[in-house]
């Protein structure tokens, strides 16, 4: 943040001087009167102004005049303030010194109020709404309309999740200008005229946008509610506490509004640097995943007879858990991509302090030996671009990175760069997918294996910016390209915990603040730092990754798991897994019963995000802090149940509460050691076949952290095969006929849509509806077969 | 100034088939083309600018004055994109009906004048923005522009100039906002027509964000017969800042109502003579001076000047020169509610004082309108019209006062009246229809 001041200062800003309400004031050319008005401390009544959003003009509620428009000569009629630049010697009065300024507000308030149903006690709005309180504090206590109101039948749903109140809509076009402006999804726009002028869709286009949320954020009346919020809680019985999204890396931040211990909404919170006031409609609704039926409340452990888990106390558990842990020999450690900063470290710790090994790896999905010296040569301790950046680089690649889906914060910023006309955007990918044209995105069209060879191509200069994503771990060579690259990098990973985790060195050659495990001062520098009784040396041997630590226990060279938040069917190999979970003994430490805790010997319930304090690592390298939301009792940290086992194995760690580890964390500090080199792979092209498999996971799809929010996935873009018409030619398939991508372990089938893939290269979503991991073993540049689907089959 | 006609645009109106390039080639027709594409652009513009043609849609701006903002500097970004011409053919004010019969009877008169101004301001593409309404007047425009160009006056060479101006024709969709220049060009580029935030003015990015002239159809109309005139025949009629002829649409309770070509100046006495008198039996009430947005005036301004200073000294505006004369017979706040229904109905619901105004407005005319009006009504439509005029985003909320509280100031009792007793009482309709409805029986 204070880098990001110290930016902002250098560059010259002209300011203009004008007199506001007799005080004077400069602010910077360009600068509309109604936010130079803020500086003075007078707040202008608005409603169709939006700081983000472009000025339209439209409420006619921010009327001031302009006795001199600063050429000696003023407006003959009151001024929009939300529209009028300021100008040198301007002089504006307010409603604080004007008559006629005051007058015209309270006029338009009234008039605004002429059609609003003043349903304020049972509106969701009511009690924070901008409409009820500038009526109180600009308007007149009593209307003299006793006239016909205008009404409709309500609620119109824009979209599953999103519905309107078409009586209580203000027009001030917040709305539908977000839609167009922000998210590039003008489904939403303005219809009929005068007073039936309504917000409206098109026949068969509803509202899905992944941003959608925000508009209900920013309606300044009760006109657009969320259906899940709608009519179930006022605000002022709300507890709000700031904190930040858990869903992708982009740290954004929000604000939960809980009710009696249960969250009851979230709101985007305001970050400038980071988020501005937007969040993706993931982290808006995808809240209610902890409070699933399968929550787990209570230690279980395997009763050796019955072969069922069975509730157990606490001390009993961790002390189960210790013996199996001590007894298993060798250990594996797979903390998962969600944990805070603070429990990575605590996997981090636990496993080269407490088992003695560097066989840990957080990386709950397909990975490389390529990417984890990637990570740690190059990812980790670096923070070369931010969010800001984006919107002023002149050239921002995308390699292996879809961000409107992956990480929708970012997929703004560059949508506000590219619209004002500073950013271009290239992406290296399949083909233009509908985020990236709403960058305005120059495709480098690219086979899935080949993103090494379109990096190196692209000449890439130190200012342009590089970001890669996580998907590039299965193209060989292609993390090489980029750490090889003059561009600045950044690598922008799906889950909010992955990058964290790197910093806190849960990876097998890397330890917590970059230092590596070949590093014998590293080692000895954390030893010295961390103390465990009874070890005099962390391990120096390079661990194993996640794929090998399976293989290993399968081989039964390990005998022990510890699991944090990790999904089976993400990982590379599913069956490997299962395979894996039974024979070792696992403790598993998790939120809600999996597919790791049916097959744990131990299971130790720890707290989701919201009941717990933290921090998220962004992909900019920007620590994002959040406090607890909810005070749960019983409801412990991954930091405070591995603390509970290494204590019970006699080695404590300690540190026991997040608290103490951010205060370890620090004291531990960067490492300003020689780094781990870069790898230096060769690219080895796509993968044999004839067709090969471009994929990711869609924004709104079937991961369980968007569990029980069934409104908010029926937003979800269909699932369907892309593939060239040449390609669908090829296998027998019309365009709109059911298409299937099959390999030796299993098949999908999805409508076909010819797009401008490459020939010879399918497109499909990685878990709307089928988990190709699961189903197919099938990731991003696999070799998958393209046959017609079944009903054509059997019509043929 | 002169108190006879001066047919000029009208001239041919009543020439056989007057609508045919034959026909208009017969009476002198594109004799004016010719002598232009002889000027350059600029000679052009000054010819214009120093004739003092002011915009003949009702505000008046000088049209020469306003060719000149059009950036043609080449070094200048806005000076190298295209220009456009786009003729404002949305006629839709209540009262006003001088473009479309121009556009019927002589749309060549139009055509020529769109080639010489969109030579004027270097444009190669002119649109001409009809009400949609009118689709007969669309088919004559689309022919003539056809004739034109298979006579070599439109294309790509025009009269072998080596000068490109490509006309479009296209017809509205039906709303009176798209009269609004700048909603007009949204709608123009497909779009909701709603008036645009200026600036950025027209002149600087307009059509497809391209410097653009928007003209009248009778202003461009009568560029041809100054490039042909000259400016001393045409500042020989009309008055020192109103030059010039114009079209005076009488309508109403009026002997012989029609199109009036005359000087600008003349008074509604002297057209009111022309046509014929009142009709039968019946003396003036009110009138509008150029539709229903311009402030009514009363018998006492029988003598007013009607051009743009004299109309405005007297409290009103020339406008569209759409002269609606009502008799005695006839009920103010009836004839009020009309046109503020009429405002309610075409408000584009952009703005709040507009939308929600017009909607109110309507509701305490039609209680005065039906005798149920309340203490206070007066007041509070006055107060209305105080916090809409000059708090609209565009000039439709700033007209749909102006019959108010004009009415208001010369007719208060009638307002008055109607806390008592409905208009219908007091002004039966029948009485002041112009045609008395057939019995049936």
């Amino acid at each position: 943040m204070t880098l990001e001041a110290s930016q902002e200062t250098q560059v010259p800003v002209e300011l203009v001087t004008l007199t506001i309400d007799g005080v004077e004031v400069s602010v910077p050319k360009g600068t509309l009167v109604i936010r130079a008005a803020e500086l003075v401390g007078t707040e202008i009544p608005r409603f169709c102004d939006h700081p983000l959003l472009e000025p339209v003009g439209a409420c006619r509620q921010c009327l001031v005049q302009v006795p001199d428009a600063g050429n000696g000569r003023g407006f003959p009629k009151p001024q929009a303030s939300c529209t009028l630049e300021v100008a040198a010697g301007m002089v504006v009065e307010t409603q604080v010194t004007s008559a006629v300024a005051a007058k015209a507000q309270v006029g338009t308030m009234e008039l605004l109020l002429v059609n609003h149903p003043l349903d304020c006690p049972v509106c969701d709005k009511g009690g924070e709404c901008p409409l009820q309180n500038q009526a109180m504090s600009h308007g007149q206590g009593e209307t003299r309309f006793a006239e016909t109101k205008r009404t409709f039948p309500k609620p119109y749903p824009v979209s599953e999740q999103v519905l309107l109140d078409r009586e209580r809509c203000v027009l001030c076009a917040r709305c539908t200008r977000f839609s167009e402006q922000i998210a590039g999804d003008p489904f939403i726009a303005l219809v009929e005229r005068g007073a039936q002028q309504q917000v409206g869709i098109g026949p068969e286009t509803p509202f899905h946008s992944y941003f959608s949320g925000n508009t209900i954020q920013i309606c300044p009346v009760g006109a657009l509610t969320s259906a899940d919020y709608r009519f179930r809680a006022r605000p002022f019985d709300l507890v709000s506490t700031p904190s930040v999204a858990e869903h992708d890396s982009s740290g954004s931040a929000i604000r939960v509004d809980h009710r009696r211990g249960k969250v009851m909404r979230r709101l985007a919170g305001d970050d400038p640097e980071v988020n501005e006031e937007w969040i993706t409609d993931k982290d808006r609704f995808a809240f209610t995943w902890s409070e699933q039926p399968d929550r787990l409340r209570t230690p279980l452990v395997r009763d050796p007879e019955s072969g069922e888990l069975v509730p157990t106390s606490w001390l009993g558990a961790l002390a189960v858990a210790a013996r199996g842990l001590a007894a298993a020999g060798s250990v594996g450690v797979l903390p998962g991509g969600r944990l805070t900063a603070e429990d990575a470290f605590a996997y981090s710790v636990f496993a080269r302090a407490v088992l003695g090994t560097n066989d840990i790896d957080f990386r709950a999905r397909a990975h490389s030996y390529e990417e984890a010296a990637f990570l740690a040569s190059t990812v980790a301790l670096r923070s070369d671009v931010t969010f800001t950046d984006l919107e002023r680089a002149p050239r921002v690649v995308l390699a292996g990175l879809e961000p409107e889906d992956e990480a929708g914060m970012i997929f703004l910023r560059l949508r506000k760069g590219v619209r004002a006309g500073r950013t271009r955007v290239v992406t290296i990918a399949s083909h233009l997918t509908r985020g990236s044209r709403k960058l305005d995105a120059q495709l480098v069209a690219t086979r899935p294996g080949d993103e090494a060879r379109a990096i190196a191509d692209l000449d890439l200069g130190p200012a342009d910016i590089l970001l890669v994503g996580e998907r590039l771990a299965l193209v060989p060579g292609a993390l090489s390209a980029a750490a090889a690259s003059p561009a600045r990098l950044a690598w922008v990973p799906r889950r909010a915990g992955d990058r964290g985790a790197v910093e806190a060195g849960a990876l097998p050659t890397l330890l917590p603040g970059g230092r590596p495990v070949s590093s014998a001062a590293a080692r000895a520098d954390l030893v010295a730092a961390i103390p465990v009784p009874g070890v005099a040396a962390w391990p120096a041997e390079p661990g194993r990754g996640l794929e090998a630590i399976l293989e290993a226990v399968t081989v039964g060279e390990l005998g022990g798991l510890v699991v944090g938040g990790v999904e089976v069917d993400d990982l590379p190999d599913p069956e490997v897994a299962r395979d894996a979970l039974e024979k070792a003994f696992v403790v598993s430490l998790e939120v809600r019963a999996s597919d790791v805790t049916a097959l744990a010997d131990v299971v130790l319930p720890v707290a989701p995000p919201v009941e717990k304090s933290g921090t998220f690592v962004s992909w900019e390298g920007r620590p994002r802090r959040f406090g607890r939301v909810l005070d749960v009792a019983g409801s412990l940290t991954d930091v405070r149940v591995l603390a509970g086992i290494a204590e019970e194995m006699g080695r404590p760690l300690g540190f026991r509460s997040t608290d103490e580890a951010t205060a370890l964390m620090q004291q531990v500090g960067p490492w300003d050691g020689e780094r781990a080199p870069a790898p230096t792979v060769s690219p080895a092209g796509p993968a044999e076949g004839a067709v090969v498999l471009s994929t990711w996971r869609q924004l709104v799809d079937d991961g369980r952290g968007q569990d029980g929010q069934a409104l908010y996935r029926a937003t979800a873009r269909p699932a369907v095969i892309r593939a060239s018409a040449a390609t669908l030619a090829a296998a027998g398939i019309e365009d709109g006929a059911p298409a299937t991508i099959a390999t030796r372990a299993g098949s999908a089938t999805f409508p076909a849509v010819v797009d401008d893939l490459p020939d010879g290269v399918v497109w499909a979503p990685g878990n709307s509806g089928v988990n190709l991991r699961a189903a197919l073993s099938a990731d991003h540049a696999s070799a998958v077969t393209l046959k017609p689907g079944p009903s054509q089959v059997v019509q043929a | 100034m002169t108190d006879t006609l001066t047919p000029v645009l009208s001239r041919n109106w009543g020439d056989d088939r007057a609508w045919t390039r034959e026909a208009y080639e017969a009476q002198g027709g594109y004799d004016a083309l010719r002598k232009a594409v002889t000027l350059t652009p600029d000679e052009i513009v000054t010819l214009v600018k120093d004739s003092g043609l002011r915009g003949r849609g009702g505000a008046g701006f000088p049209t020469g004055m306003k060719w000149g903002f059009i950036p043609q500097d080449p070094e200048t970004e806005a000076g190298r994109k295209p220009k456009y011409l786009v003729v404002n053919a949305d006629e839709s004010e209540p009262g006003t009906c001088k473009d479309i019969p121009l556009m019927m009877a002589s749309p060549h008169t139009l055509v020529e004048g769109v080639i010489i101004a969109a030579m004027a301001i270097r444009a190669e593409k002119a649109f001409i923005y009809v009400r949609g309404e009118v689709l007969h007047v669309v088919r004559r425009l689309r022919a003539a522009a056809r004739e034109a160009a298979e006579a070599g006056y439109l294309g790509t060479d025009v009269l072998g100039s080596g000068r490109t101006v490509d006309l479009v024709i296209h017809a509205g969709a039906g709303a009176y906002i798209c009269g609004e220049e700048t909603a007009l060009l949204d709608s123009l580029e497909g779009r909701r027509g709603q008036p645009r935030l200026r600036p950025p003015f027209p002149a600087v990015e307009g059509l497809y964000a391209s410097p653009t002239v928007i003209n009248n159809v009778e202003s461009i109309a009568s560029v041809p017969s100054i490039v042909s005139g000259g400016i001393e025949w045409f500042g020989s009629m009309g008055t020192e800042k109103s030059k010039g002829y114009t079209l005076y649409s009488l309508s109403g309770h009026v002997a012989r109502p029609g199109q009036y070509e005359a000087p600008l100046g003349i008074t509604l006495r002297e057209l009111l003579e022309l046509g014929g008198g009142m009709r039968e039996g019946s003396r003036l009430k009110f009138w509008t001076p150029g539709g229903s947005s311009t402030p009514l005036l009363t018998a006492e301004h029988l003598d007013v000047p009607l051009d743009y200073e004299g109309v405005g000294a007297a409290g009103s505006m020339l406008g569209t020169k759409a002269l609606q004369v009502f008799d005695q017979t006839t009920s103010v706040v009836r004839c009020v509610l009309r046109w503020t229904e009429f405002y309610k109905h075409e408000s584009c619901g952009k703005c709040t004082p507009c939308r929600e105004g017009t909607w109110w407005l309507v509701q305490v005319l039609q209680r005065i309108d039906a005798g149920q009006g309340r203490e206070g009504d007066i007041e509070l439509l006055l107060d209305l019209c105080d916090n809409i005029l000059g708090r609209s985003f565009c000039a439709l909320g700033d007209g749909a006062t102006s019959p108010i509280t004009s009415a208001i100031q010369y007719f208060r009792d009638e307002f008055e009246a109607g806390m008592l007793a409905p208009s219908r009482e007091l002004y039966p309709p029948e009485a002041s229809m112009l045609q008395r409805p057939e019995v049936a029986r």
